[in-house]
């Protein structure tokens, strides 16, 4: 292992986690943004021409604010809680592959921080483990209503794991392989997967907003029931870690949908653009193109929580058991029925 | 540098399921069981066994666990709900441990260093590889244990279909 290596995976490492953290920031802008726009209404536009700098004093706010810890609570525990809800949030964008490797100086750099040939996997385990910070959290507070969300949150996100684990299988039956890089290469120009896993998409998109705790899906922090859910004891950055881990899982959730199904940073006459400009900046072409991919899905995650309402807890449970368990299933074996009839005959 | 980890992650193990038992509050218990699971997967990795390191990753620290805090979060124990045992009891688990620590001893005493093993194919753990080995030689086995895991799933949607019909 080489120093050149180790610098390059840190400064990669870095950049991606600043842009990760800059998104969420004005993801909270964009999506008050957009709520005015839907509802007809200006929405921030003091701080800054257009408000531009609300995230900013929206920082500054959390920092600022008065640090509450119930006597009650969990001491550790309880700070701990939105911790754990960053880091899961955060580590997610490891096996993402951002675009086709570039040439630096002669050098040829991969723009993916780890291709693990299980990338798929720990996609899938990162995404698992992320209930822990709001069932810790909530359960530490010491407060019913935060217990009774942990509890929700617990139920939902198990419950939607399975159809979208279901509904993966579908979509690696056809790619044969769960490094995500190999993923996004097969899908060169214009064969993205959606085109052939529509009904797989749409159940894997529905899970990825249950498992962000996004509306309508928004049931741990319901609060016409549970006054805010499993951060109601929380204030301060405590509190904004709980807010902010939401929209790093929508730019994760986001990205990973872009890259699975969405084919990355690939784009139809990308071969073209790689004559055209060259083997350092076509790649950096690729990920403008994956970035614009993610913001289209995190405007679609607003679009829809400030469209549909929310559901009812039994009707959540009735649509991830009973619909979309099914549905994926049906469409593992049609999937393997395909490709089964596509090689023998 | 691959043995030293090893060691680190395996003293960490120890100390993490010791605390498992040592704690005083079940949810601690759950939480540091998962902590111990999570040095499980960092073993895992260590003898490049990444699909079993994932699905550790996924099954044991993120479902079932996540199902055992579910079920300690609902029941609430504590201090007051805790049943009182009996001297019966206490007599009991001191000969029961004393057992174990005989048996512990004789096997230890009996056990040789065996030279280590030797892989034939290293990548083995791959998840292309595991599944050739899974769906060819060890067809038979994994079908049958998919089969008890399908019993076990149909018995305990059963068994809460009942309470619905009663209540």
């Amino acid at each position: 292992m080489d120093t050149g290596f180790i610098i390059e995976k840190f400064i990669l490492v870095a950049v991606i986690f600043g842009i990760s953290l800059v998104i969420a920031m004005y993801s909270t802008y964009a999506e008050r943004k957009v709520a005015a726009y839907l509802q007809d209404r200006l929405g921030p536009d003091r701080a800054g021409p257009f408000g531009i700098l609300q995230p900013l004093a929206d920082g500054i706010k959390m920092f600022m604010k008065e640090e509450i810890i119930p006597t009650t609570s969990n001491r550790w525990l309880f700070i701990v809680g939105p911790g754990l809800a960053l880091l899961c949030a955060c580590i997610g964008t490891a096996v993402i592959p951002w675009g086709s490797p570039m040439e630096i100086g002669g050098k040829i750099v991969p723009l993916q921080v780890a291709d693990i040939n299980v990338g798929v996997l720990y996609i899938f385990g990162v995404v698992s483990l992320g209930v822990y910070g709001v069932m810790i959290g909530g359960w530490a507070s010491n407060n019913k209503y935060s217990l009774l969300s942990a509890i929700r949150a617990a139920s939902q996100n198990i419950s939607y794991e399975i159809a979208m684990g279901l509904s993966i299988i579908a979509l690696l039956l056809m790619t044969n392989t769960l490094s995500l890089k190999e993923i996004v290469d097969q899908q060169h120009g214009w064969r993205w997967n959606v085109l052939y896993q529509p009904l797989g998409f749409l159940i894997f998109m529905v899970c990825s907003f249950a498992e962000t705790n996004r509306a309508p899906f928004d049931l741990p922090e319901c609060e016409t029931e549970l006054i805010g859910g499993y951060h109601t004891e929380y204030s301060s950055m405590k509190l904004g870690f709980y807010l902010f881990a939401e929209y790093i899982n929508m730019f994760v959730s986001s990205a990973v949908m872009a890259t699975l199904y969405f084919g990355g940073y690939n784009y139809p006459g990308m071969d073209y653009m790689a004559t055209l400009l060259g083997p350092t900046w076509a790649p950096l072409f690729g990920t403008a193109v994956l970035f614009a991919k993610i913001f289209f899905f995190i405007f679609f995650f607003m679009w829809v929580r400030w469209t549909i309402p929310r559901f009812r807890y039994d009707q959540l449970m009735n649509l991830g058991w009973k619909g979309l368990i099914p549905l994926a299933i049906a469409n593992i074996i049609i999937t393997g029925v395909v490709i089964a009839i596509l090689e023998n005959f | 540098m691959s043995t030293q980890v090893f060691y680190f992650v395996a003293t960490l193990s120890i100390i993490f399921s010791l605390m498992v038992i040592f704690a005083k509050n079940p949810i601690h218990s759950v939480l540091y069981l998962i902590l111990t699971f999570f040095t499980f997967t960092v073993h895992y990795v260590l003898l490049n066994a990444q699909f079993l390191a994932v699905v550790n990753f996924i099954v044991y620290m993120g479902a079932i666990m996540v199902l055992f805090l579910f079920v300690l979060m609902l029941l609430n124990l504590n201090k007051e709900t805790e049943p009182s045992k009996s001297p019966l009891i206490k007599i009991v688990g001191v000969i029961a441990g004393g057992c174990l620590i005989v048996t512990l001893f004789g096997s230890l005493k009996a056990a040789t260093i065996t030279s280590p093993l030797i892989l034939k194919n290293p990548g083995l753990g791959l998840v292309e590889n595991l599944g050739k080995e899974l769906f060819g030689p060890f067809l038979l086995p994994f079908e049958l244990s998919s089969l008890l895991l399908l019993a076990a799933m149909v018995g305990a949607v059963l068994l809460s279909k009942k309470d619905e019909v009663e209540a």
